[in-house]
């Protein structure tokens, strides 16, 4: 009995230790996804995913009470801000006159990411509400067991 | 005419849905936030239906994909009254749902899932391209669902798994039949497919999928063998959830089959004979149920059958003048069905019940309630000043005309089943003394305050109006449903709308 538990605060310690390293290292390997998709168009579906793989992990190391202290705001508000997000990119081109959900691109291109379209912004949105989705399934989950 | 305004109303449906869930919690600043969103929504759908009306059609290539490539939005004239009438109903139940329902259901999301499926189904409305419209399907069957569960007592999850096993079924069906037709032509679009199907040479395999498409929207619209899901469905879930599902939902499915049916496929013989059976068996097994029923809202879901079996019937016939009474009934229908659920809401706040023999006195009660719900109840069998009468009229003349006897004994076997039973709904309700005395605890709707009575009482009274309206200035919906069926067996100004003059 003593000897199992000894092992799993072993257990924890390495994952927490990876987990500490792992979770910018998924997060910013999200943002790549973000912004480079699967053939160069944007990812925010696999992006988000990755993302939200991150926090998982980090509830799994330390608890989900943790990971929730984590984020300023719940994050099941991060699903209406997403979707907020995916909504005004698809209204842009409409104020410039073009159908709804037209890419629109700016003039000049971005140093590091190139050039920009609303697509991208429609992929922010896209991103914000898997990572909400997931997280607020997962921490509801969470709380009931 | 291409404009961006066509999706105003389904993206103010959208933005209302999103805005809701910021406010996840807060009933008071939901209800708020539902109405001001379906008003606005209502008078943008007023707006989009008078630039149809002065314009024609109007269409929009959704991302500045081309058609038949991209996905198109387009509305006609019978998409215009579809989409009106959604955003009259909507608005109506809209408000109604802010008072009818307890504080727990609106926190468990019900006007964010509300402005989803009316979104849904404005989108199913104006779409011009089959699998999107099988996508709106499936936004609106989700919806459904989690309207008809939340809250699920026992009695209700049993309709509930009928209703979704059920529409599962009809949502594989229709997927399959999109994919059979897409092996066969290559295309999604649904004014592409009119030219493409019209050029395939295997006519058999054409008419087979056009009833695999039959079937799926069959279920949906609960046509003869596949409608009992619906009676167990729709009585157990809360009057304004009724409302809206029996008003709308059922009448997707009509819409659905009355585009396939008059652009993708023209009929040939042994549909129309298909159609005429499935009317005549819908119209009669719909109009025997009613008559063992007790519960005032069993009556109302049986109705729904047998007046689908009215649809049918029309496109049965598949003449000019037989749209022109489909579509004149589907505006009476639309806004009589939705009121008749709403009218039973109040009656449950009333007295607790909608059991018929436990119910009564409710005119000695409730006098100006009972004039506006008889005005109701009357529309919809069709006593003459009132809307139901002149498309059914319309509809046995045609019948008449199309020498179709056993269809025109069916549709007047139901249409006196409906007078039958609506005249026992008025006698044994409103009429006859009460059986039990009735006691203060039981009377809900005395202890709601004067707002919620507003709130309860108004979209009754408004939608009462407009029925009787529609009436009384029968003519002018009579030209408009005109307009709507030239459209519809004219498919060639639909397809060169959406193509363009390139053909």
């Amino acid at each position: 009995m003593e000897k199992n538990r000894n092992n799993e605060r072993l257990d924890r310690t390495i994952l927490r230790t990876s987990t500490n390293y792992l979770l910018p290292l998924l997060i910013l390997f999200s943002i790549f996804l973000l912004i480079r998709g699967h053939y160069l168009s944007g990812g925010g579906f696999v992006g988000g995913l990755v993302a939200s793989i991150a926090f998982v992990l980090h509830s799994f190391a330390y608890s989900p009470y943790q990971t929730v202290k984590m984020f300023a705001i719940k994050p099941f508000f991060v699903i209406p801000t997403g979707l907020i997000i995916c909504f005004l990119s698809g209204l842009l081109p409409v104020l410039l006159g073009y159908p709804f959900m037209s890419v629109v691109w700016f003039a000049d291109s971005v140093v590091v990411i190139g050039a920009l379209g609303s697509a991208l912004i429609f992929d922010i949105g896209v991103y914000m509400v898997v990572i909400g989705v997931v997280l607020t399934i997962l921490f509801t989950i969470s709380e009931n067991t | 005419m291409i404009t961006n305004f066509i999706l105003a109303p389904i993206l103010m449906h959208m933005f209302t849905a999103i805005v809701l869930l910021f406010f996840w919690q807060k009933v008071l600043v939901q209800k708020i936030i539902s109405i001001v969103g379906n008003s606005i929504a209502f008078l943008l759908c007023l707006r989009m239906f008078e630039m149809t009306m002065s314009n024609g059609y109007l269409t929009l290539q959704l991302g500045s994909w081309q058609a038949p490539f991209g996905i198109t939005f387009i509305a006609d004239t019978l998409s215009a009254i579809m989409v009106l009438l959604t955003a009259l109903v909507s608005l109506a139940v809209g408000i109604y749902s802010t008072a009818s329902l307890n504080e727990s259901r609106i926190r468990f999301g019900y006007f964010f899932i509300f402005h989803f499926l009316v979104m849904g189904l404005l989108g199913a409305f104006l779409t011009g391209d089959i699998f999107n419209l099988y996508v709106w399907f499936e936004v609106v069957i989700i919806s459904s669902f989690i309207l008809l569960t939340v809250g699920g007592k026992k009695r209700q999850m049993e309709g509930a798994i009928k209703y979704v096993t059920m529409n599962m079924l009809g949502s594989v069906i229709f997927l399959t039949a999109i994919g059979i037709l897409y092996g066969i032509t290559g295309t999604l679009n649904i004014a592409d497919l009119a030219l493409k199907v019209a050029q395939v040479e295997n006519t058999g395999l054409v008419t087979v999928t056009s009833l695999l498409f039959f079937v799926a929207f069959g279920i949906k619209s609960a046509v003869f063998p596949l409608y009992f899901w619906l009676p167990s469905a729709y009585h157990t879930p809360p009057s304004a959830i009724a409302a809206i599902f029996g008003g709308l939902l059922t009448k997707m499915g009509v819409y659905a089959m009355l585009r396939v049916f008059t652009v993708i496929f023209q009929p040939d013989y042994f549909t129309l004979v298909l159609f005429s059976v499935i009317a005549i068996l819908t119209l009669l097994t719909g109009a025997l149920g009613t008559i063992n029923k007790k519960s005032i809202r069993r009556v109302l879901s049986y109705l729904i059958v047998c007046h689908i079996g009215f649809f049918i019937a029309g496109m049965g016939l598949n003449t000019e003048w037989a749209f022109v009474a489909i579509v004149f009934y589907l505006i009476h229908d639309v806004i009589v069905k939705s009121n008749v659920f709403m009218i039973s809401g109040v009656i449950v706040k009333m007295r607790e019940t909608v059991d018929m023999t436990r119910l009564g006195s409710l005119l000695k009660d409730y006098p100006k309630f009972s004039f506006v719900a008889a005005l109701v109840l009357f529309s919809l069998v069709g006593i003459p000043p009132l809307s139901g009468f002149w498309p059914k009229i319309l509809l046995f003349q045609e019948t008449f005309k199309q020498e179709n006897y056993l269809l025109l004994a069916a549709l007047i076997i139901a249409s006196f089943v409906t007078l039958f039973v609506i005249v026992r709904i008025w006698s044994e309700a409103f009429w006859k003394e009460s059986p039990k005395p009735i006691t203060e605890e039981i009377d809900h709707f005395e202890s709601f305050p004067f707002s919620g009575k507003i709130a309860l009482i108004a979209p009754i009274v408004g939608l009462a109006f407009v029925s009787l309206y529609i009436g009384l200035s029968a003519n002018s919906f009579m030209k408009l449903s005109e307009k709507a069926a030239y459209e519809m067996k004219n498919p060639e100004i639909y397809i060169e709308n959406v193509l363009g003059a390139k053909q």
